[in-house]
């Protein structure tokens, strides 16, 4: 019920972005294969799917610097294949490569970022301490960036990317490569902008990001999108409760896997472990037990975003 | 972030696209004349350390030996150092220019990338080569300004060409940059590009574009690489503004109009290479 109340408000928000059939070709090879899409205002929405699967095409189209091949795209309203430079004026984007200037300070950086928007040097020395705050750089601020940690550049391009209070913020695989308390830190900032109302375009390959950031998300692979929802209900629709982990050793894993089929709503056999999905992972534990099958190693854990991709198109997402 | 909440006004508010439609190319110079003033020191040292140095080994010293052989206005009937001066300015004010395209150019694209986080702005391709051409006119300006003031300090040019010779060999600057800035934009990465151009363009242009001698003393077979370099109408140009050495109207229409296409060619392959790398 709640549900369907949010889903209802949903709908009544100002559409941020629109796609429609968007088609992105790289002389033979089809980046992006006629997707459909829509973004709401406020709406923190994600693009999950493993590397190649057209995600970045997709940012950097939604970003007016990539133009499209083919479909419609309206982003604030505007084309971006004829009103790009005005699109951008109101968008904050965060490269998956970071691309800061290294041979400037911190501060400096956002400085000279802030000016290609036509800032004034008033206005952006105050929003300059506000930024650092935020991205907890403040004793950084005179370091050159060459001089500073993964997770502070990726903060300071995040911050970079606020300087004009964008509309929309775009991240481009955020914490990739980051160690789990640089991407804790960073997803505690990107949840509070996300409460601000900013509303957020996020690319992932990491499951536990999707669901933590994402109010919605689409599934892409091959340049195609495979499902669309909010991470609860993709769990819900494409995959059991529950998940059964069991490993019997890579030589065994697939001989077992017939002996215990019957018990599991669905199996995928991996190279190292046998998934079973299940409502009731426990049970399906004793089961197996039961019947005198020894696993070496055993785990019931809730299902996740990675069951619901290998369901959709049958590969793992980080391999 | 409290601060952060109560300010928040929005891009929609704060950004205003049509201001940046106007001065964007001046945002990207102010960002390049602001990694430019790092330099400063070295920059005003190459600007006056250069010109000494020239001027004392070749101006003087060769120039002592060929005002003897040749008397003192043996070569186009003026003193070596003021037959030398013009073309060492344009060479000066040619390569202040191009060292603020070539390099600037391969660290947007390929080191640093930071055309790319310009080009996510409002900022458009064209602006931004616009941006880098303002600061390297800059730094040529300031080049041909220090390069004159040890030339008047030799006594190698007058007072009345200071004006006329700077404009010409800032001109021939900014044509040679642009045309560098074109085809550098072309370049994926380094791979000795820079050598090749500095060893097999640069060079052969300085010591065959009548830098050291009138160009006419050479065989005429060889004359041609003079034609061809800009170096050569510049300097060519530049003696007829200094000292008035004899250039036909037509001949002046010539010098000119090559450094002119050399801005269109430039300044057209640059904008559509920036805009196609920057669309990837």
């Amino acid at each position: 019920m709640k549900l369907t109340t949010k889903e209802t408000m949903t709908d009544n928000r100002e559409p941020m972005i629109v796609a429609k059939n968007l088609t992105k070709k790289y002389k033979d090879f089809v980046a992006v294969d006629g997707i459909n899409f829509e973004v709401k205002k406020g709406e923190s929405f994600g693009l999950l799917g493993p590397n190649g699967a057209g995600k970045s095409t997709t940012m950097r189209m939604i970003a007016s610097t990539s133009t499209r091949t083919s479909g419609e795209l309206t982003i604030l309203g505007k084309d971006p294949n004829k009103r790009g430079p005005e699109i951008r004026a109101h968008l904050g984007v965060v490269p998956q490569q970071d691309n800061l200037d290294r041979e400037i300070k911190v501060w400096e950086n956002l400085m000279v970022y802030g000016r290609y928007f036509g800032l004034s040097r008033k206005f952006l020395k105050a929003k300059i301490e506000e930024l650092l705050d935020f991205a907890q750089l403040q004793d950084k601020r005179n370091n050159k960036t060459e001089e500073l940690s993964g997770g502070m550049k990726r903060r300071l391009t995040i911050a970079r990317g606020l300087i004009n209070e964008p509309e929309i913020l775009m991240l481009d695989e955020p914490t990739t490569g980051l160690d789990p308390q640089a991407r804790h830190i960073l997803w505690d900032r990107l949840f509070r902008l996300k409460e601000k109302g900013v509303t957020l375009v996020i690319t992932t390959h990491y499951m536990d990001e999707a669901e933590q950031l994402c109010d919605r998300l689409v599934v892409m692979d091959k340049g195609k999108i495979m499902a669309e929802g909010t991470p609860a209900n993709l769990i819900k629709e494409y995959s059991s409760k529950e998940v059964l982990e069991v490993r019997f050793g890579s030589e065994n894993n697939e001989g077992v896997a017939d002996q215990i089929r019957d018990i599991a709503d669905r199996l995928e056999v991996l190279p190292d472990r046998i998934l079973v999905y299940t409502e009731d992972g426990e049970a399906a534990l004793e089961k197996v037990l039961a019947r005198g099958l020894k696993p070496v190693t055993s785990l019931v854990r809730r299902s996740s975003l990675e069951d619901v991709f290998l369901r959709l198109t049958g590969r793992s997402l980080v391999e | 972030m409290t601060v952060l909440e109560t300010t928040w006004q929005g891009a929609t508010k704060l950004v205003n696209p049509a201001v940046i439609k106007i001065w964007g190319a001046w945002y990207v110079a102010e960002y390049r004349l602001k990694n430019m003033s790092k330099w400063w020191l070295a920059i005003v040292a190459f600007g006056l350390g250069n010109p000494i140095l020239y001027l004392l080994s070749v101006g003087i010293g060769i120039g002592s030996l060929i005002n003897k052989a040749q008397g003192s206005h043996g070569i186009d009937g003026v003193p070596y150092l003021t037959f030398l001066a013009p073309a060492l300015l344009a060479t000066a004010a040619i390569q202040g220019a191009m060292d603020e395209v070539t390099f600037p150019t391969l660290e947007g694209f390929s080191w640093t990338r930071v055309f790319f986080s310009m080009n996510a702005t409002a900022v458009t391709p064209r602006q931004i080569v616009g941006g880098v051409m303002i600061a390297s006119t800059v730094r040529c300006i300031l080049t041909a300004f220090m390069y004159e003031a040890v030339l008047i300090a030799f006594g190698a040019i007058g007072w009345g060409s200071v004006l006329p010779l700077a404009v010409y060999s800032i001109f021939a600057g900014f044509a040679f940059a642009s045309l560098m800035l074109g085809v550098t934009s072309f370049v994926k990465d380094d791979d000795g590009f820079f050598a090749i151009v500095g060893r097999f363009i640069i060079a052969p242009m300085f010591m065959f574009s009548g830098t050291f001698y009138p160009i006419t003393t050479l065989p005429i077979y060889l004359q041609w690489i003079g034609w061809i370099s800009p170096l050569w109408h510049a300097t060519n140009a530049g003696r007829a503004l200094s000292y008035g050495h004899a250039v036909e109207p037509w001949l002046m229409v010539v010098h000119t109009a090559y450094l002119a296409l050399m801005i269109v060619a430039g300044f057209w392959m640059a904008n559509r290479q920036f805009e196609k790398r920057l669309a990837e």
